[in-house]
């Protein structure tokens, strides 16, 4: 048994400690917003935030997770209640399939926090690591940006790190 | 009253030590020109100029990662301070605009500005000195006819008094030989040519020869191996501690920026050394390749059986996990028993083995398997940290090889225990010593993540 914090909450997983993250979270604990893109740390589509930094999920064990901080898009906010980064993704409509975009607002979550004011250029390249194959950098690229304004103006503290019920 | 004469003849001593310097050091300023235009050069020597540029990676050096080419201001840690790279775009104000050839010429083989001012050696104008003239003239004329941008490095930040250039002419005076290239008549033309681009314009000893306490090259360790930006540049020679042993093939595919069959791909420093190569001359890459496989030497047979049994364990493991029968690369070297690696192997098979197991081939979605590792078998555990914190990126917009960044993903403890697992597993080698601190060091190093 594997003792895991994700969103803030404690929870304890009957798996082998050499599974990647991500088939915890979506075969054990039905957090399926980080997705299977190509399971060798090249899409990003499984993107999350251990401790505030991203990590390809797919390949990290949850062997290296035990007393660390898992963050998921589920613990930014909820339907009733989305967090200014699913707000600002909804305002722009930046999802044409969606598949990368869980991965995106991860990658996105830790840029903003460590720089509350990116430029288009260090957006860009912060995400990098992360492919969209329908096209949909721009609007991803201004969500990110609204994401940045819309923190900055509720001086909102980053991911919450709660996933609400 | 005798200490004051004591004092009193000091300081003489040491007002006439400046003179002397000063007097030594003196360089005459050479005159500014008008910025030549793009149409007084000639096309095929512009072209020539930019194969000798490819093969010198000047546009490695003098630019910043994501900023205008050429333009300097490329921050070098060295153990005397932080110095900048120039600007030699042919800016007139703040590149070389006005340099004349006399002037560029100059400081590449004397290290010495349009001014007169004495240039630190982190500019290896110590292997540019072997460069002739008409390669320093072609080079010239492609670096006159690049986009001008205006831009003017930060300060260099010198351990005091080393900001005090007209020191340099001492370094020189110890370290700096004179004339060019001379051709050893004993060896083929291949050789020379390979030995001319290797040692002049390739720089290979700036990063590959350990450095003397004065930050020279150490001459009686020519290629025995020495760190740079925070890696270890491996030893060129009998010591290489490559598994399977260099050929001249291998260091030509390696070299292209291509996927070497058990030897890898280049990564770190060479990653932009080896994507210039990619579009130099086949000729002058093989000249290269034959001169360093000629300097590494020919493997002894002990080595090569050694590599011929790795090859063949690897082989038979990659076709059991083929056929399904064994997993995870488990039949390459005994498993270490020791409970300590237990964690790093949990690490490994989690992380790791997805991609460097047996079973996948080299192909699109796999990597190389670790036993041919040489970043694993290196005497310092440094390159094997910054690969996996920082994995192995082509340069933005290209194509290549990618190895994804574990950054967040491992504290220092956890990649110290998968390094010594790897270590255990996949090589012969000694353990690397104090693996948790030596990480907590490399991850904090500046260019450390």
């Amino acid at each position: 048994m594997v003792k895991l914090e994700v969103n803030g909450q404690s929870r304890e997983v009957d798996a082998d400690p050499a599974t990647p993250l991500l088939y915890i979270l979506r075969d054990h604990l039905a957090l399926n917003g980080a997705k299977y893109g190509c399971g060798l740390g090249q899409c990003g589509s499984c993107t999350v935030l251990v401790d505030g930094a991203a990590v390809f999920s797919c390949i990290v064990p949850i062997s290296a997770l035990g007393g660390r901080r898992i963050t998921t898009v589920e613990g930014l906010g909820t339907i009733e209640n989305p967090g200014p980064m699913q707000r600002a993704f909804i305002d722009e409509q930046a999802a044409q399939c969606g598949y990368c975009i869980p991965g995106m607002m991860m990658r996105a979550q830790e840029l903003l926090e460590h720089n509350a004011s990116p430029t288009r250029e260090q957006i860009k390249r912060h995400l990098n690591p992360n492919l969209c194959r329908c096209g949909t950098h721009m609007r991803i690229v201004r969500a990110v940006s609204r994401a940045a304004e819309l923190m900055r103006a509720t001086g909102e503290a980053p991911a919450s790190g709660k996933e609400k019920p | 009253m005798r200490l004051m004469r004591v004092v009193a003849g000091l300081v003489l001593l040491l007002v006439v030590a400046v003179i002397v310097l000063a007097v030594l050091s003196w360089r005459r300023t050479i005159d500014p020109i008008e910025p030549p235009p793009r149409t007084s050069f000639d096309a095929a020597l512009i072209a020539r100029g930019a194969q000798l540029e490819a093969l010198g990676d000047c546009n490695s050096c003098h630019t910043v990662p994501g900023g205008r080419i050429y333009a300097g201001g490329l921050p070098f840690d060295t153990p005397f301070g932080t110095i900048y790279s120039t600007n030699i775009t042919p800016d007139p104000g703040t590149g070389i605009g006005r340099w004349s050839e006399e002037a560029f010429v100059r400081s590449m083989r004397e290290g010495v500005d349009r001014e007169g001012h004495h240039l630190y050696p982190a500019f290896p104008y110590d292997h540019f000195r072997l460069v002739s003239d008409e390669d320093i003239r072609a080079i010239y004329a492609f670096l006159m006819t690049r986009e001008p941008v205006r831009a003017s490095p930060p300060d260099n930040d010198l351990i005091f008094p080393l900001g005090f250039r007209p020191l340099l002419v001492g370094w020189k005076w110890l370290y700096l030989d004179k004339g060019t290239f001379v051709a050893d008549a004993a060896r083929s033309d291949q050789l020379n040519r390979g030995a001319y681009l290797a040692e002049g314009l390739g720089h290979c000893g700036a990063c590959h020869t350990p450095r003397n306490l004065l930050g020279a090259e150490r001459s009686d360790r020519h290629f025995a191996g020495g760190m740079a930006e925070g890696w270890y540049a491996p030893p060129l020679t009998a010591s290489s501690p490559s598994p399977v042993p260099w050929t001249e093939e291998r260091l030509v595919a390696y070299l292209s920026n291509q996927v070497t069959p058990a030897q890898g791909i280049a990564a770190g420093p060479m990653l932009p050394v080896a994507h210039n190569l990619a579009v130099v001359s086949r000729d002058d890459v093989a000249a290269i390749a034959a001169y360093v496989a000629w300097v590494i030497g020919k493997p002894t047979p002990e080595r090569l059986r050694r590599a011929g049994e790795l090859v063949a364990r690897v082989q038979q493991e990659e076709q059991a996990a083929l056929a399904g029968s064994v997993t995870n690369g488990q039949a390459t070297a005994a498993e270490p028993g020791d409970p300590a690696l237990q964690a790093g192997a949990a690490i490994y098979a989690g992380a790791c083995a997805n991609c460097h197991g047996a079973g996948r081939g080299l192909s699109s979605g796999a990597a190389m398997h670790l036993a041919f590792s040489s970043t694993a078998s290196l005497p310092v555990p440094d390159n094997f940290v910054h690969v996996v914190v920082d994995g192995i990126t082509p340069r933005a917009g290209e194509r290549g090889r990618w190895m994804p960044a574990f950054r967040g993903a491992f504290t220092d403890q956890q990649l110290a225990s998968l390094a010594a697992y790897v270590r255990a597993r996949f090589t012969v080698q000694e353990p690397w010593q104090n693996l948790e601190r030596e990480v907590q060091k490399i991850r904090r190093s500046p260019g450390g993540e």
